[in-house]
């Protein structure tokens, strides 16, 4: 097995405005961010290669991205992961491309979740007939919340302040994006007075149900400075599908997340990372739920075991704490189109590494980590991105199909 | 020879007060109260309870028979016996049967249990009778009628009960009935009903049955008699010379209601519940006729007596409706909004039912051989050790649990939020049981609690009722 670390570079992205998009189809959505990544990449459509598309459940097979963007005639995927589709999108492109089937590739990932007439993501997850008959995404993951609460003594109340404050920070960065779906800040009594979804997550403890589509141009490291002066290397990718259906892995303790432990360990070894708290510039995680961020801080080693609530109180993950995490306001206030996810997480990572955020820009950023979790939870993606490399890379003085 | 070795009953654990009905109405109560089945309960999920209550310490090898009663039956076409029997977890050789149609179904089963037994054909039959009958709203049957299931292992042996004489009598008369297009009951004018029909038969059947038996009236200790309200069987025992101050039991359309097929047993095991060795006990039921039994009270009584809940613990457990609206909801009476369709549902059929039904209704899991590791549903490589293929199968449904973790689900929809969301540890190896609680306390849910498991209608994906396990909080009684 050898690191990623290096071989593969973004040189170009591009993210729709999230939101309950009722006025765009998928395909808006998928032309939109496509194009904003072939413009922002400096690339005609033609020179795609190959491409990938990720979502959970609005479509079908590599006529998603044909059909919309005319691409004929090249091999085109989907992939589907759950809420780490986007990244497997991502993945699938960064791996073809290190093997050197391809020189410039393309990949997408969007979701339409609006168009089904409810709010929410639906009940009853799962694939059997009964065995998880009402579930709901809440349902299962505020069972981290119950156990991590009971565990460490705390009480409902001082639980759910500190994941308010989670949620008070990641609204307080996503109003400051202009493409965020919930743009705007919320108080901690707000957060604590919220109506109750599934105890003990209350409303601002989820993140929104929203529509949208991002996209990356993935092309060869050697080649990326040929297009771009900027382009974002890859330095590691770690990915994890951990065996949990029927859900009830015998002794399955419910504080820690055993793929989000073993995707950032993977990723951390291939980019050389020891400690990620101060290697770190920042991170994007799957905080599809306050509870998942805090349990994140503690499985990807921000947070030493049960210290995650004290790193919290400090503001630690705050911007202008020691490890910004979520800076474009995370799934919570940015949104979480299920497919586009991995990709939008990305794309702040991306932006960040450039400079390019505005009042949410930190500064000396090098490394930044993002990350994507799904299912119940049992899927996972880590992705570590930095702006130099750290290797000499071979350098061409053309691209070879480029024109 | 015949006799009961051991008897049971379930009594759903919501009740409304006969005032709340009648004050929807604007109109007069009888008073009292009336058990209400569950929205996710039926005459079948209710047989599941009372057969469940009636095996306690019973090897479930033994049972041969499974009889089932009711007026009421969940399936038009489709057998209740068979989906009881496979939720029991009971050997593949077992006789099943539906008996229905007639309030004398319950008893009609009994005496069907008896001939095969004193036959020799069969060894343990059970017989299990259940009702949800309906009323049209604001009428007195709407108040009258209650939900219940009520359960009688017939053997070959006297293990508790002997039964020494049944005389059965049929009758046609329109009192009340159902045609093949009714939901509510229909009924002639009472008086004429309770005269010509309950009277006349149930003094017919008794009487006859008495004579024959050479037993004076005056040495009957306990006199369990159906009756369909709460005063029309004291004419009854009076014409039958019977005291019904001191030899009458209790009708329990005060607390239950009359549970239609199932009442005549009810009242049977209730009485049973409370009796002593050398008791000698009459029963009768109505219904297009009445089937009337003599019994007589074993040694064997006491260790039922010790080991069930029958009627007096399911009624000990109980939790006041809400509002009759809900009751509305509950019986598809009020049409309610459709949910969106549960995902799940797309991966409903008959195919998966078949394949799963070992887990999916007989509630086994597996353990494996190579390390001991427990799971549910079956899982056919080990999550512990990955040995493929090297399981014995355990069932769980019998046996207790305890909550390591759960949530109050706002958004999970069904008819009664919040869905209480449970992971278990089952007392069986620690085995892990994702399911719903039902018939809980959301504020009383807490990590630690002990809960039972409950056999219940989970939705209808694919056109049929989809049943499944849920748990709810372990119950005193029963061992």
């Amino acid at each position: 097995m050898e690191s990623i670390k290096d071989k593969v570079a973004i040189i170009g992205m591009g993210c729709t405005t999230f939101g309950e998009l009722w006025d765009k189809s998928p395909e808006d959505m998928i032309v939109e961010a496509a194009y904003e990544a072939y413009e922002d990449a400096g690339i005609d459509p033609g020179d795609i290669q190959a491409a990938w598309v990720g979502t959970l459940r609005s479509g079908e097979a590599g006529v998603l991205l044909a059909d919309p963007l005319k691409l004929s005639n090249i091999p085109i995927t989907r992939v589907e992961n759950w809420c780490s589709t986007g990244h497997e999108a991502l993945r699938a492109a960064a791996y073809a491309v290190a093997a050197g089937a391809y020189d410039v590739v393309l990949a997408l990932g969007f979701e339409k979740l609006k168009d089904t007439g409810f709010g929410g993501l639906g009940v009853g997850r799962g694939t059997h007939p009964v065995y998880q008959a009402r579930q709901t995404a809440p349902g299962y993951f505020s069972m981290l919340a119950t156990r991590y609460f009971h565990h460490y003594g705390l009480s409902g109340e001082e639980g759910k302040r500190i994941l308010a404050k989670i949620s008070v920070k990641n609204h307080h960065n996503g109003a400051m994006h202009p493409k965020a779906h919930l743009r705007r800040e919320v108080t901690e009594e707000q957060v604590m007075n919220a109506p109750i979804i599934s105890w003990p997550l209350g409303l601002f403890d989820c993140c929104g149900v929203t529509d949208g589509a991002a996209a990356a141009i993935v092309c060869r490291a050697d080649l990326a400075k040929n297009f771009r002066a900027d382009p974002v290397y890859i330095k590691g990718i770690g990915a994890s599908a951990d065996a949990m259906l029927p859900m009830q892995r015998p002794g399955f303790d419910y504080l820690s997340v055993r793929a989000t432990v073993e995707s950032g360990k993977q990723a951390f070894e291939q980019a050389g990372i020891k400690n990620p708290r101060k290697e770190l510039s920042l991170a994007s995680v799957h905080d599809c739920f306050t509870i998942t961020e805090m349990i994140i801080y503690e499985d990807l080693g921000f947070s030493p075991r049960g210290k995650a609530p004290e790193d919290v109180r400090a503001g630690t993950f705050t911007l202008e704490g020691e490890l910004p995490i979520n800076t474009d306001g995370g799934l919570k206030s940015f949104g979480h189109p299920i497919g586009a996810t991995g990709l939008r997480t990305t794309y702040e990572i991306y932006k960040q590494l450039q400079g390019k955020c505005g009042p949410r820009q930190l500064k000396n950023v090098t490394r930044g980590l993002a990350h994507t979790l799904g299912g119940s939870p049992q899927v996972s993606n880590v992705l570590i991105f930095g702006n130099e490399p750290e290797r000499k890379l071979h350098t061409v003085d053309k691209p070879t199909k480029i024109t | 020879m015949a006799g009961l070795r051991s008897f049971g009953a379930y009594i759903p654990t919501l009740r409304m007060p006969r005032d709340m009905i009648a004050k929807a109405w604007g109109r007069g109560s009888l008073g009292g109260e009336r058990s209400v089945a569950n929205y996710d309960e039926d005459t079948l999920t209710m047989a599941v309870e009372a057969a469940t209550d009636c095996l306690r310490g019973i090897p479930r090898e033994e049972v041969d028979g499974v009889f089932f009663a009711s007026t009421t039956p969940s399936y038009k076409e489709k057998q209740s016996a068979a989906l009881i029997a496979m939720a029991l977890d009971l050997p593949k050789t077992v006789r099943t049967a539906d008996f229905g149609h007639s309030l004398r179904a319950g008893t009609s089963a009994l005496l069907a249990a008896m001939d095969a037994v004193k036959a020799g054909a069969l060894t343990n039959v059970l017989v299990v009778a259940s009702d949800s009958r309906m009323g049209y709203p604001k009428t007195d049957l709407e108040q009258l009628f209650g939900d219940a299931a009520a359960a009688v292992l017939v053997s070959a042996n006297d293990g508790a009960v002997r039964i020494d004489g049944a005389v059965s009598l049929a009758d046609e008369i329109l009192d009340v009935w159902r045609t093949d297009t009714d939901t509510y009951v229909k009924s002639w004018e009472d008086r004429f009903a309770v005269t010509y029909g309950y009277t006349q038969s149930m003094v017919g059947a008794a009487r006859t049955l008495l004579k024959q038996s050479k037993q004076d009236p005056k040495a009957i200790t306990r006199a369990a008699l159906y009756s369909p309200d709460s005063r029309s069987v004291q004419g009854v025992a009076r014409e039958l010379g019977l005291d019904p101050k001191t030899q009458l039991h209790p009708t329990l359309i005060d607390v239950v209601g009359n549970s239609g097929a199932a009442h005549a047993l009810l009242v049977l095991v209730d009485a049973l519940q409370e009796t002593k060795p050398g008791a000698r006990i009459l029963a009768a039921s109505y219904g297009d006729g009445s089937d009337a039994f003599l019994l007589t009270a074993t040694d064997g009584i006491a260790s039922v007596q010790k080991r069930v809940r029958g009627v007096k613990d399911s009624l000990a457990v109980k939790r006041t409706m809400p509002t009759y609206e809900r009751y509305l909801a509950f019986r598809g009476i009020a049409e309610l909004q459709p949910e969106p369709p549960l995902r799940i549902a797309a991966f409903a059929g008959a195919t998966v039912e078949y394949r799963d039904r070992l887990s999916w209704i007989s509630m086994r899991g597996s353990r494996c051989r190579k390390c001991g590791t427990h799971h549910f549903p079956i899982q056919r490589v080990c999550y512990t050790c990955r040995s493929k293929d090297d399981y014995e199968t355990v069932r769980l449904s019998d046996k207790s649990a305890t909550i390591f973790n759960y949530t109050l689900d706002n958004l999970a929809g069904g008819m009664d939020p919040p869905v209480i969301e449970t992971v278990l540890e089952s007392e069986v190896g620690a085995c892990r049981i994702y399911c719903q609680m039902t018939d809980g306390d959301p504020k009383e849910v807490k990590i630690g609690q002990p809960v039972e498991f409950t056999f219940r209608r989970m939705h209808e994906a694919a056109g049929f009722h989809n049943y499944f396990w849920k748990c709810r909080p372990q119950r005193e009684g029963g061992k």
